[in-house]
Protein backbone atom coordinates (compact mmCIF):
# COMPACT_ATOMS: atom_id res chain seq x y z
CA UNK A 1 0.00 0.00 0.00
CA UNK A 2 1.42 3.31 -0.98
CA UNK A 3 2.00 5.70 2.11
CA UNK A 4 -0.64 8.34 0.59
CA UNK A 5 -2.81 5.75 0.73
CA UNK A 6 -2.22 4.62 4.70
CA UNK A 7 -2.78 7.80 5.67
CA UNK A 8 -5.78 8.12 4.35
CA UNK A 9 -6.91 4.68 5.18
CA UNK A 10 -5.86 5.64 9.03
CA UNK A 11 -7.20 9.38 9.31
CA UNK A 12 -10.61 7.86 7.70
CA UNK A 13 -10.71 4.63 10.42
CA UNK A 14 -9.42 7.34 13.32
CA UNK A 15 -12.01 10.13 12.12
CA UNK A 16 -15.07 7.36 12.26
CA UNK A 17 -13.62 5.90 15.69
CA UNK A 18 -13.51 8.68 17.53
CA UNK A 19 -16.42 10.25 15.98
CA UNK A 20 -18.26 7.20 17.28
CA UNK A 21 -16.44 7.62 20.79
CA UNK A 22 -17.36 11.53 20.64
CA UNK A 23 -20.80 10.23 20.85
CA UNK A 24 -20.66 7.70 22.94
CA UNK A 25 -19.06 10.25 25.57
CA UNK A 26 -21.23 12.83 25.19
CA UNK A 27 -24.29 10.52 25.84
CA UNK A 28 -22.77 9.50 29.28
CA UNK A 29 -21.86 13.43 29.80
CA UNK A 30 -26.21 14.29 29.44
CA UNK A 31 -26.51 11.32 31.83
CA UNK A 32 -23.68 13.10 34.72
CA UNK A 33 -24.81 16.68 33.58
CA UNK A 34 -28.97 15.50 33.30
CA UNK A 35 -31.07 18.35 33.69
CA UNK A 36 -28.31 20.95 33.47
CA UNK A 37 -29.27 23.23 31.54
CA UNK A 38 -32.78 23.49 32.39
CA UNK A 39 -31.57 23.51 36.39
CA UNK A 40 -28.98 26.43 35.37
CA UNK A 41 -29.87 29.92 36.49
CA UNK A 42 -31.96 32.16 33.74
CA UNK A 43 -28.37 33.28 31.69
CA UNK A 44 -30.37 36.84 31.51
CA UNK A 45 -33.11 36.96 33.84
CA UNK A 46 -34.26 40.34 33.18
CA UNK A 47 -36.97 40.33 30.22
CA UNK A 48 -36.26 44.15 29.25
CA UNK A 49 -32.49 43.27 29.16
CA UNK A 50 -33.47 40.02 26.64
CA UNK A 51 -35.71 42.03 24.56
CA UNK A 52 -32.81 44.92 23.97
CA UNK A 53 -30.32 42.13 23.51
CA UNK A 54 -32.68 40.68 20.68
CA UNK A 55 -31.55 43.35 18.49
CA UNK A 56 -35.21 43.45 17.03
CA UNK A 57 -35.37 40.15 16.10
CA UNK A 58 -37.72 39.53 19.69
CA UNK A 59 -40.15 37.33 18.04
CA UNK A 60 -37.84 34.39 17.05
CA UNK A 61 -36.25 35.13 20.74
CA UNK A 62 -39.91 34.56 22.05
CA UNK A 63 -40.10 31.36 20.56
CA UNK A 64 -37.17 29.94 21.90
CA UNK A 65 -37.88 31.40 24.99
CA UNK A 66 -41.14 29.83 24.59
CA UNK A 67 -39.64 26.34 23.53
CA UNK A 68 -37.24 26.26 26.59
CA UNK A 69 -40.25 26.99 28.79
CA UNK A 70 -42.03 24.27 27.19
CA UNK A 71 -39.28 21.78 27.67
CA UNK A 72 -38.57 22.64 30.91
CA UNK A 73 -41.77 22.33 32.09
CA UNK A 74 -41.96 19.11 29.96
CA UNK A 75 -38.70 17.72 31.66
CA UNK A 76 -39.11 18.37 35.27
CA UNK A 77 -43.05 17.34 34.78
CA UNK A 78 -41.88 13.76 33.51
CA UNK A 79 -39.76 13.96 36.58
CA UNK A 80 -42.33 14.35 39.09
CA UNK A 81 -40.86 17.50 39.97
CA UNK A 82 -42.14 19.77 42.72
CA UNK A 83 -40.52 22.82 42.29
CA UNK A 84 -40.82 24.91 39.05
CA UNK A 85 -38.45 27.97 40.26
CA UNK A 86 -37.89 28.74 36.42
CA UNK A 87 -41.41 28.51 34.85
CA UNK A 88 -42.64 31.46 35.61
CA UNK A 89 -39.41 34.25 34.46
CA UNK A 90 -38.83 31.91 31.57
CA UNK A 91 -42.99 33.07 30.64
CA UNK A 92 -42.55 36.19 31.74
CA UNK A 93 -39.75 36.68 29.26
CA UNK A 94 -41.33 35.26 26.56
CA UNK A 95 -44.48 37.08 26.78
CA UNK A 96 -42.24 40.31 27.59
CA UNK A 97 -40.69 39.45 24.02
CA UNK A 98 -44.23 38.82 21.99
CA UNK A 99 -46.95 40.03 23.66
CA UNK A 100 -48.94 38.24 20.99
CA UNK A 101 -47.98 34.94 21.78
CA UNK A 102 -51.13 33.78 23.21
CA UNK A 103 -50.34 30.13 23.07
CA UNK A 104 -47.52 31.15 25.99
CA UNK A 105 -50.50 32.60 28.22
CA UNK A 106 -52.79 30.13 27.66
CA UNK A 107 -50.66 26.97 27.91
CA UNK A 108 -48.50 29.00 30.58
CA UNK A 109 -51.42 29.25 32.78
CA UNK A 110 -52.38 25.48 32.45
CA UNK A 111 -48.64 24.80 33.40
CA UNK A 112 -48.41 27.40 36.26
CA UNK A 113 -51.49 26.95 37.65
CA UNK A 114 -52.62 23.49 38.66
CA UNK A 115 -51.00 21.96 42.22
CA UNK A 116 -48.27 18.92 41.45
CA UNK A 117 -47.74 16.88 39.91
CA UNK A 118 -49.85 18.29 37.44
CA UNK A 119 -48.34 21.47 37.59
CA UNK A 120 -46.44 23.86 39.04
CA UNK A 121 -48.84 25.02 42.03
CA UNK A 122 -48.53 29.14 41.47
CA UNK A 123 -51.69 30.01 40.50
CA UNK A 124 -51.13 33.35 41.60
CA UNK A 125 -48.55 33.61 38.62
CA UNK A 126 -50.94 31.82 36.53
CA UNK A 127 -53.20 35.04 37.36
CA UNK A 128 -50.38 37.71 37.06
CA UNK A 129 -49.48 35.87 33.46
CA UNK A 130 -53.14 35.85 32.03
CA UNK A 131 -53.40 39.62 33.12
CA UNK A 132 -50.79 40.38 31.31
CA UNK A 133 -52.61 38.98 28.28
CA UNK A 134 -55.56 40.48 28.81
CA UNK A 135 -53.85 44.27 29.30
CA UNK A 136 -51.76 43.01 25.69
CA UNK A 137 -54.55 41.36 23.89
CA UNK A 138 -57.92 43.02 25.20
CA UNK A 139 -60.33 41.90 22.56
CA UNK A 140 -59.60 37.96 23.24
CA UNK A 141 -62.36 36.11 24.83
CA UNK A 142 -60.25 33.47 25.45
CA UNK A 143 -57.79 34.75 27.97
CA UNK A 144 -60.92 35.79 30.01
CA UNK A 145 -62.27 32.23 30.04
CA UNK A 146 -58.89 31.41 31.12
CA UNK A 147 -58.57 33.46 33.72
CA UNK A 148 -62.29 32.77 35.04
CA UNK A 149 -61.47 29.11 34.70
CA UNK A 150 -58.32 29.51 36.99
CA UNK A 151 -60.18 31.80 39.70
CA UNK A 152 -63.03 29.09 39.57
CA UNK A 153 -60.84 25.53 39.50
CA UNK A 154 -57.54 26.46 41.27
CA UNK A 155 -58.27 29.40 43.41
CA UNK A 156 -62.12 28.54 44.50
CA UNK A 157 -62.65 32.70 44.11
CA UNK A 158 -65.95 32.58 42.61
CA UNK A 159 -66.91 35.94 42.68
CA UNK A 160 -63.66 36.56 40.66
CA UNK A 161 -64.21 34.51 38.21
CA UNK A 162 -67.51 35.54 37.35
CA UNK A 163 -65.90 38.87 36.95
CA UNK A 164 -63.66 37.31 34.23
CA UNK A 165 -66.13 35.97 32.79
CA UNK A 166 -68.45 38.75 32.11
CA UNK A 167 -65.46 40.81 31.44
CA UNK A 168 -65.39 38.00 28.73
CA UNK A 169 -68.69 37.79 27.49
CA UNK A 170 -68.86 41.74 26.52
CA UNK A 171 -65.80 41.40 24.34
CA UNK A 172 -66.88 41.37 20.38
CA UNK A 173 -67.37 37.77 18.87
CA UNK A 174 -67.56 36.10 22.50
CA UNK A 175 -68.31 32.50 22.86
CA UNK A 176 -71.89 32.80 23.88
CA UNK A 177 -71.23 30.38 26.53
CA UNK A 178 -69.36 32.93 28.73
CA UNK A 179 -72.15 34.83 29.34
CA UNK A 180 -74.78 31.57 30.91
CA UNK A 181 -70.95 31.04 32.93
CA UNK A 182 -71.33 34.37 34.47
CA UNK A 183 -75.11 33.56 35.08
CA UNK A 184 -74.46 29.92 36.65
CA UNK A 185 -71.40 31.23 38.46
CA UNK A 186 -74.08 32.49 41.76
CA UNK A 187 -76.37 29.31 41.17
CA UNK A 188 -73.66 26.80 41.33
CA UNK A 189 -70.35 27.67 42.15
CA UNK A 190 -68.41 25.04 43.73
CA UNK A 191 -70.43 22.28 42.54
CA UNK A 192 -69.87 19.73 40.23
CA UNK A 193 -72.17 20.70 37.52
CA UNK A 194 -70.20 24.14 37.00
CA UNK A 195 -66.81 22.33 36.86
CA UNK A 196 -68.28 19.89 34.20
CA UNK A 197 -69.74 23.05 32.28
CA UNK A 198 -66.35 24.29 32.71
CA UNK A 199 -64.50 21.94 30.86
CA UNK A 200 -67.27 20.87 28.48
CA UNK A 201 -66.49 24.56 27.35
CA UNK A 202 -62.89 24.67 27.15
CA UNK A 203 -62.88 21.10 25.00
CA UNK A 204 -65.50 22.41 22.21
CA UNK A 205 -63.69 25.48 22.35
CA UNK A 206 -59.90 24.27 21.53
CA UNK A 207 -58.56 22.59 18.53
CA UNK A 208 -55.82 21.95 20.72
CA UNK A 209 -55.50 18.37 21.11
CA UNK A 210 -53.78 18.36 24.21
CA UNK A 211 -56.03 21.05 25.93
CA UNK A 212 -59.10 18.88 24.31
CA UNK A 213 -57.40 15.77 25.52
CA UNK A 214 -57.16 17.26 29.31
CA UNK A 215 -60.67 18.34 29.00
CA UNK A 216 -61.87 14.89 28.42
CA UNK A 217 -59.77 13.31 31.07
CA UNK A 218 -60.85 15.76 33.47
CA UNK A 219 -64.76 15.28 32.24
CA UNK A 220 -64.39 11.70 33.37
CA UNK A 221 -62.47 11.84 36.73
CA UNK A 222 -65.86 14.49 37.04
CA UNK A 223 -67.82 11.55 36.23
CA UNK A 224 -66.16 9.00 38.51
CA UNK A 225 -66.63 11.41 41.13
CA UNK A 226 -70.34 11.91 40.82
CA UNK A 227 -70.45 7.94 40.25
CA UNK A 228 -68.72 6.96 43.45
CA UNK A 229 -70.98 9.70 45.20
CA UNK A 230 -73.93 8.12 43.90
CA UNK A 231 -72.97 4.39 44.61
CA UNK A 232 -72.01 5.09 48.13
CA UNK A 233 -75.27 6.95 48.98
CA UNK A 234 -76.63 3.55 47.54
CA UNK A 235 -74.32 1.56 50.32
CA UNK A 236 -75.49 3.69 52.71
CA UNK A 237 -79.23 3.00 52.27
CA UNK A 238 -78.65 -1.29 51.80
CA UNK A 239 -76.73 -0.45 55.25
CA UNK A 240 -79.84 1.29 56.98
CA UNK A 241 -82.28 -1.35 55.23
CA UNK A 242 -79.75 -4.87 56.64
CA UNK A 243 -77.64 -3.12 59.34
CA UNK A 244 -74.63 -4.08 57.46
CA UNK A 245 -72.56 -3.30 54.49
CA UNK A 246 -72.72 -5.63 51.36
CA UNK A 247 -70.03 -7.85 50.35
CA UNK A 248 -70.40 -7.66 46.52
CA UNK A 249 -72.72 -5.54 43.99
CA UNK A 250 -74.68 -8.62 43.29
CA UNK A 251 -76.09 -8.05 47.01
CA UNK A 252 -77.42 -4.24 45.64
CA UNK A 253 -78.46 -5.85 42.29
CA UNK A 254 -80.92 -8.62 44.24
CA UNK A 255 -81.83 -5.61 46.96
CA UNK A 256 -83.01 -3.71 43.94
CA UNK A 257 -80.59 -1.17 44.38
CA UNK A 258 -78.83 -0.89 41.52
CA UNK A 259 -79.77 -2.96 38.11
CA UNK A 260 -76.20 -4.05 37.11
CA UNK A 261 -72.74 -4.15 38.63
CA UNK A 262 -71.62 -0.52 37.80
CA UNK A 263 -68.91 0.13 35.18
CA UNK A 264 -66.06 2.78 35.37
CA UNK A 265 -64.92 4.98 32.57
CA UNK A 266 -62.54 3.01 31.47
CA UNK A 267 -65.25 -0.21 31.46
CA UNK A 268 -63.85 -1.87 34.88
CA UNK A 269 -66.30 -2.47 37.27
CA UNK A 270 -66.30 -0.52 40.10
CA UNK A 271 -64.52 -2.08 43.65
CA UNK A 272 -66.71 -2.73 46.54
CA UNK A 273 -64.44 -2.11 49.93
CA UNK A 274 -65.45 -3.85 53.11
CA UNK A 275 -65.86 -0.88 54.88
CA UNK A 276 -68.87 0.29 51.51
CA UNK A 277 -66.18 2.80 50.39
CA UNK A 278 -66.05 2.43 46.45
CA UNK A 279 -63.23 2.91 44.42
CA UNK A 280 -62.19 2.42 40.84
CA UNK A 281 -59.79 -0.83 39.78
CA UNK A 282 -56.87 1.29 38.23
CA UNK A 283 -56.86 4.96 38.98
CA UNK A 284 -53.65 5.38 37.45
CA UNK A 285 -56.02 4.85 33.76
CA UNK A 286 -57.92 7.50 35.12
CA UNK A 287 -55.53 11.31 35.87
CA UNK A 288 -56.92 13.93 38.05
CA UNK A 289 -59.24 11.30 40.04
CA UNK A 290 -60.04 12.88 43.74
CA UNK A 291 -62.90 10.49 44.63
CA UNK A 292 -63.01 6.87 44.06
CA UNK A 293 -59.24 6.52 44.56
CA UNK A 294 -57.64 3.99 47.63
CA UNK A 295 -56.65 5.86 50.32
CA UNK A 296 -53.14 7.18 50.20
CA UNK A 297 -53.16 7.21 46.89
CA UNK A 298 -50.23 9.47 45.06
CA UNK A 299 -51.02 9.91 40.80
CA UNK A 300 -48.83 9.56 38.43
CA UNK A 301 -47.57 13.00 36.49
CA UNK A 302 -50.62 12.51 33.70
CA UNK A 303 -49.37 11.54 30.37
CA UNK A 304 -50.76 10.77 26.83
CA UNK A 305 -53.68 13.30 27.14
CA UNK A 306 -53.48 14.31 23.92
CA UNK A 307 -55.03 10.13 22.88
CA UNK A 308 -58.02 11.44 24.76
CA UNK A 309 -58.80 13.53 22.77
CA UNK A 310 -58.87 11.15 19.34
CA UNK B 1 6.23 12.03 18.99
CA UNK B 2 8.79 12.07 16.03
CA UNK B 3 11.30 14.91 15.94
CA UNK B 4 9.71 16.21 12.85
CA UNK B 5 6.54 16.86 14.75
CA UNK B 6 7.80 18.54 17.51
CA UNK B 7 10.33 20.53 14.87
CA UNK B 8 6.90 22.34 13.13
CA UNK B 9 5.18 22.45 16.80
CA UNK B 10 8.11 24.66 17.93
CA UNK B 11 8.40 27.05 15.17
CA UNK B 12 4.53 27.64 15.57
CA UNK B 13 4.77 28.78 18.84
CA UNK B 14 7.87 30.69 18.54
CA UNK B 15 5.94 31.97 15.15
CA UNK B 16 3.36 33.36 17.33
CA UNK B 17 5.59 34.91 20.17
CA UNK B 18 7.16 37.02 17.25
CA UNK B 19 3.54 37.78 16.09
CA UNK B 20 3.27 39.40 19.55
CA UNK B 21 0.51 37.22 20.68
CA UNK B 22 1.45 37.18 24.16
CA UNK B 23 1.22 40.50 24.44
CA UNK B 24 -2.32 39.64 24.88
CA UNK B 25 -1.28 39.26 28.85
CA UNK B 26 -0.73 42.87 29.07
CA UNK B 27 -4.16 43.38 28.18
CA UNK B 28 -5.35 40.50 30.61
CA UNK B 29 -3.36 42.39 33.64
CA UNK B 30 -5.05 45.30 32.92
CA UNK B 31 -8.51 44.30 32.32
CA UNK B 32 -8.16 42.22 36.08
CA UNK B 33 -6.29 44.15 38.48
CA UNK B 34 -8.84 47.01 37.34
CA UNK B 35 -11.82 45.19 38.11
CA UNK B 36 -10.06 44.02 41.14
CA UNK B 37 -9.21 47.25 41.94
CA UNK B 38 -12.49 48.92 41.30
CA UNK B 39 -15.35 45.89 42.10
CA UNK B 40 -14.81 46.64 45.46
CA UNK B 41 -15.33 50.22 45.74
CA UNK B 42 -18.68 50.21 43.70
CA UNK B 43 -20.20 46.98 44.65
CA UNK B 44 -21.03 45.34 48.00
CA UNK B 45 -19.07 41.72 48.45
CA UNK B 46 -18.30 40.34 45.22
CA UNK B 47 -15.16 41.39 44.49
CA UNK B 48 -13.80 37.67 44.53
CA UNK B 49 -16.53 36.65 42.47
CA UNK B 50 -15.82 38.86 39.93
CA UNK B 51 -11.98 38.24 40.09
CA UNK B 52 -13.10 34.49 39.05
CA UNK B 53 -15.79 35.16 37.04
CA UNK B 54 -14.11 37.56 34.56
CA UNK B 55 -10.74 36.29 35.41
CA UNK B 56 -11.64 32.49 33.84
CA UNK B 57 -14.24 33.97 31.32
CA UNK B 58 -11.07 36.42 30.16
CA UNK B 59 -8.82 33.50 30.06
CA UNK B 60 -11.25 31.92 27.82
CA UNK B 61 -12.51 34.08 25.52
CA UNK B 62 -8.56 35.72 25.15
CA UNK B 63 -7.72 31.39 24.30
CA UNK B 64 -10.64 31.06 22.29
CA UNK B 65 -10.13 34.79 20.23
CA UNK B 66 -6.00 33.48 19.49
CA UNK B 67 -7.08 30.36 18.56
CA UNK B 68 -9.31 31.14 15.84
CA UNK B 69 -7.11 34.03 14.66
CA UNK B 70 -3.67 32.17 14.52
CA UNK B 71 -5.39 28.55 13.53
CA UNK B 72 -7.07 29.66 10.34
CA UNK B 73 -3.88 30.91 9.20
CA UNK B 74 -1.50 28.27 10.14
CA UNK B 75 -2.15 26.64 6.59
CA UNK B 76 -3.13 29.28 4.08
CA UNK B 77 -1.08 31.53 5.42
CA UNK B 78 1.79 29.18 5.06
CA UNK B 79 0.68 28.63 1.42
CA UNK B 80 0.08 32.54 0.91
CA UNK B 81 4.08 32.90 1.55
CA UNK B 82 5.06 29.66 -0.40
CA UNK B 83 7.09 28.78 2.96
CA UNK B 84 5.03 25.38 2.88
CA UNK B 85 6.31 23.88 -0.51
CA UNK B 86 10.18 24.00 1.21
CA UNK B 87 8.51 22.42 4.51
CA UNK B 88 6.65 19.77 2.30
CA UNK B 89 9.90 19.26 -0.08
CA UNK B 90 11.73 17.87 2.69
CA UNK B 91 10.96 14.52 4.10
CA UNK B 92 8.00 16.28 6.43
CA UNK B 93 4.84 14.50 5.49
CA UNK B 94 1.57 16.21 5.12
CA UNK B 95 -0.10 14.41 8.27
CA UNK B 96 2.88 15.52 10.58
CA UNK B 97 2.55 19.55 9.12
CA UNK B 98 -1.35 19.47 10.35
CA UNK B 99 -0.16 17.74 14.05
CA UNK B 100 2.91 19.81 14.38
CA UNK B 101 0.91 23.36 13.78
CA UNK B 102 -1.68 21.59 15.91
CA UNK B 103 0.72 20.99 18.81
CA UNK B 104 2.62 24.53 18.07
CA UNK B 105 -0.69 26.20 18.67
CA UNK B 106 -2.12 24.22 21.83
CA UNK B 107 1.28 25.22 23.27
CA UNK B 108 0.94 28.50 22.77
CA UNK B 109 -2.39 28.44 24.12
CA UNK B 110 -1.26 26.34 27.10
CA UNK B 111 1.70 29.19 28.04
CA UNK B 112 -0.51 32.14 27.47
CA UNK B 113 -3.89 30.40 29.98
CA UNK B 114 -0.43 29.41 32.35
CA UNK B 115 0.25 33.05 32.78
CA UNK B 116 -2.84 34.18 32.73
CA UNK B 117 -3.31 31.71 35.58
CA UNK B 118 -0.94 32.82 37.92
CA UNK B 119 -3.20 36.89 37.02
CA UNK B 120 -6.03 35.05 38.69
CA UNK B 121 -4.72 33.57 41.65
CA UNK B 122 -2.60 36.67 41.91
CA UNK B 123 -5.95 38.94 41.90
CA UNK B 124 -7.74 36.32 44.20
CA UNK B 125 -5.03 36.98 46.97
CA UNK B 126 -4.95 40.41 46.29
CA UNK B 127 -8.91 40.87 46.89
CA UNK B 128 -9.24 37.71 49.61
CA UNK B 129 -6.15 38.02 51.54
CA UNK B 130 -5.93 34.50 51.42
CA UNK B 131 -6.80 31.13 49.67
CA UNK B 132 -9.66 28.58 50.54
CA UNK B 133 -9.27 25.04 49.98
CA UNK B 134 -12.63 25.71 47.13
CA UNK B 135 -10.52 28.10 45.24
CA UNK B 136 -8.75 24.65 44.02
CA UNK B 137 -11.53 24.07 41.74
CA UNK B 138 -10.65 26.92 39.54
CA UNK B 139 -7.25 24.70 38.29
CA UNK B 140 -10.34 22.50 36.67
CA UNK B 141 -12.33 25.57 35.36
CA UNK B 142 -8.77 26.46 34.41
CA UNK B 143 -8.02 23.03 32.67
CA UNK B 144 -11.71 23.00 31.14
CA UNK B 145 -10.78 25.89 29.59
CA UNK B 146 -8.03 24.54 28.12
CA UNK B 147 -9.80 21.18 26.60
CA UNK B 148 -11.58 24.27 25.06
CA UNK B 149 -8.49 25.35 23.22
CA UNK B 150 -7.87 22.33 22.22
CA UNK B 151 -10.86 21.81 20.41
CA UNK B 152 -11.26 25.10 18.66
CA UNK B 153 -7.52 24.86 17.87
CA UNK B 154 -8.92 21.65 15.95
CA UNK B 155 -11.86 23.22 14.14
CA UNK B 156 -9.82 26.29 13.10
CA UNK B 157 -6.83 24.11 11.35
CA UNK B 158 -9.68 21.70 9.95
CA UNK B 159 -11.03 24.67 8.30
CA UNK B 160 -8.11 26.29 7.41
CA UNK B 161 -7.21 23.04 5.27
CA UNK B 162 -9.56 23.93 2.96
CA UNK B 163 -11.22 27.51 3.31
CA UNK B 164 -10.14 31.02 3.28
CA UNK B 165 -8.85 32.98 6.72
CA UNK B 166 -12.42 34.96 6.91
CA UNK B 167 -14.57 32.24 5.82
CA UNK B 168 -12.37 29.89 8.42
CA UNK B 169 -12.47 32.41 11.11
CA UNK B 170 -16.46 32.70 10.53
CA UNK B 171 -16.70 28.55 10.92
CA UNK B 172 -14.88 28.64 13.95
CA UNK B 173 -16.67 31.13 15.60
CA UNK B 174 -20.25 30.04 14.49
CA UNK B 175 -19.31 26.93 15.67
CA UNK B 176 -17.98 27.94 19.26
CA UNK B 177 -21.16 29.82 20.08
CA UNK B 178 -23.06 26.93 18.45
CA UNK B 179 -21.19 24.70 20.93
CA UNK B 180 -21.63 26.71 23.85
CA UNK B 181 -25.33 25.63 23.43
CA UNK B 182 -24.96 22.73 22.07
CA UNK B 183 -27.26 21.73 25.08
CA UNK B 184 -30.29 23.18 24.42
CA UNK B 185 -29.69 22.16 20.71
CA UNK B 186 -29.69 18.19 22.09
CA UNK B 187 -32.95 19.05 24.18
CA UNK B 188 -34.65 20.55 21.21
CA UNK B 189 -33.75 17.92 18.74
CA UNK B 190 -35.21 15.68 21.41
CA UNK B 191 -38.57 16.90 21.00
CA UNK B 192 -39.01 16.75 17.39
CA UNK B 193 -39.61 13.24 15.81
CA UNK B 194 -39.46 11.61 12.64
CA UNK B 195 -36.52 11.77 10.35
CA UNK B 196 -36.23 15.50 10.79
CA UNK B 197 -35.50 14.25 14.46
CA UNK B 198 -32.91 12.10 13.21
CA UNK B 199 -31.62 14.65 11.19
CA UNK B 200 -31.35 17.52 14.17
CA UNK B 201 -30.48 14.96 16.73
CA UNK B 202 -27.20 14.21 14.06
CA UNK B 203 -26.21 17.16 13.99
CA UNK B 204 -26.58 18.43 17.69
CA UNK B 205 -23.90 15.26 17.78
CA UNK B 206 -21.73 16.09 15.54
CA UNK B 207 -21.24 20.08 16.34
CA UNK B 208 -18.66 20.35 19.62
CA UNK B 209 -20.07 20.72 22.84
CA UNK B 210 -18.68 23.39 25.04
CA UNK B 211 -21.44 23.19 27.34
CA UNK B 212 -20.33 21.09 29.94
CA UNK B 213 -16.52 22.06 29.71
CA UNK B 214 -18.17 26.03 31.22
CA UNK B 215 -17.70 25.21 34.69
CA UNK B 216 -17.23 28.99 35.72
CA UNK B 217 -20.35 29.83 37.59
CA UNK B 218 -20.05 26.69 39.42
CA UNK B 219 -16.30 27.40 40.88
CA UNK B 220 -16.63 31.06 41.18
CA UNK B 221 -19.37 29.79 44.28
CA UNK B 222 -17.25 27.16 45.50
CA UNK B 223 -18.95 24.32 44.07
CA UNK B 224 -17.37 20.87 43.34
CA UNK B 225 -16.54 19.36 39.82
CA UNK B 226 -17.81 15.68 39.70
CA UNK B 227 -14.37 13.21 39.13
CA UNK B 228 -16.43 11.84 36.65
CA UNK B 229 -17.20 14.76 34.30
CA UNK B 230 -13.27 15.58 34.42
CA UNK B 231 -12.76 12.25 33.00
CA UNK B 232 -15.59 12.48 30.37
CA UNK B 233 -14.86 16.06 29.72
CA UNK B 234 -11.13 14.91 29.03
CA UNK B 235 -11.82 11.69 26.86
CA UNK B 236 -14.46 13.97 24.42
CA UNK B 237 -11.87 16.80 24.08
CA UNK B 238 -9.41 14.52 22.98
CA UNK B 239 -12.02 12.12 21.02
CA UNK B 240 -13.20 15.51 19.39
CA UNK B 241 -10.16 17.20 18.78
CA UNK B 242 -8.83 13.65 17.14
CA UNK B 243 -11.86 13.88 14.74
CA UNK B 244 -11.14 16.93 13.37
CA UNK B 245 -7.70 16.72 13.27
CA UNK B 246 -8.15 13.17 10.80
CA UNK B 247 -10.91 15.76 9.33
CA UNK B 248 -7.84 18.33 8.18
CA UNK B 249 -5.26 15.72 7.68
CA UNK B 250 -7.89 13.71 5.36
CA UNK B 251 -8.28 16.90 3.46
CA UNK B 252 -4.79 18.27 3.65
CA UNK B 253 -3.73 15.06 2.53
CA UNK B 254 -5.91 15.33 -0.72
CA UNK B 255 -5.59 19.07 -1.73
CA UNK B 256 -3.88 20.28 -4.82
CA UNK B 257 -1.01 22.25 -3.94
CA UNK B 258 0.50 23.08 -7.35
Amino acid sequence: MKPSKKVTLTATVLLTVCMAGSVAVLRELDKVRAGATLEDVLYISSPKLVKRLSLGYDGLMADIYWTRAVQYFGSRHAARASRYRQLAPLLTITTTLDPQLVVAYEFGANFLSPQPPAGAGMPDEAVKLIEFGIQNNPDNWHLYYDLGFLYYMDLKDYPRAEDAFVRGSKVPNAHPFLKILAAQMAQHAGDTQMARALWTTTYQTSQEKQIRGNAIAHLRALQVADDVTALERIVARYREITGQNPTNWSELVNAHLLRDTPLDVTGRPYKLMPSGRVEVEVPDDIPFIEKGAPEGYTPPPPKDLEKLAG
Amino acid sequence: MNARIMSIASNTFREAVRDRVLYNLIGFALLLSGAAIFVGQISIDIEKLVVINLGLTAVSLFGIVIAIFIGIGLVSKEIDKRTLYTVLSRPVRRWEFIIGKYFGLAGTLVVNAFFMAIGVFAALLYVAHHYQASDGWILVALYFIILQFLIICSLALLFSSFSSPLLSAVFAFSLFVIGSFSEDLRGFAALVKGPAGWVATGIAYLVPNFSALNVIGMVAHGQAIASRLIALNTLYALLYSAVALSGAVLIFQHRNLK
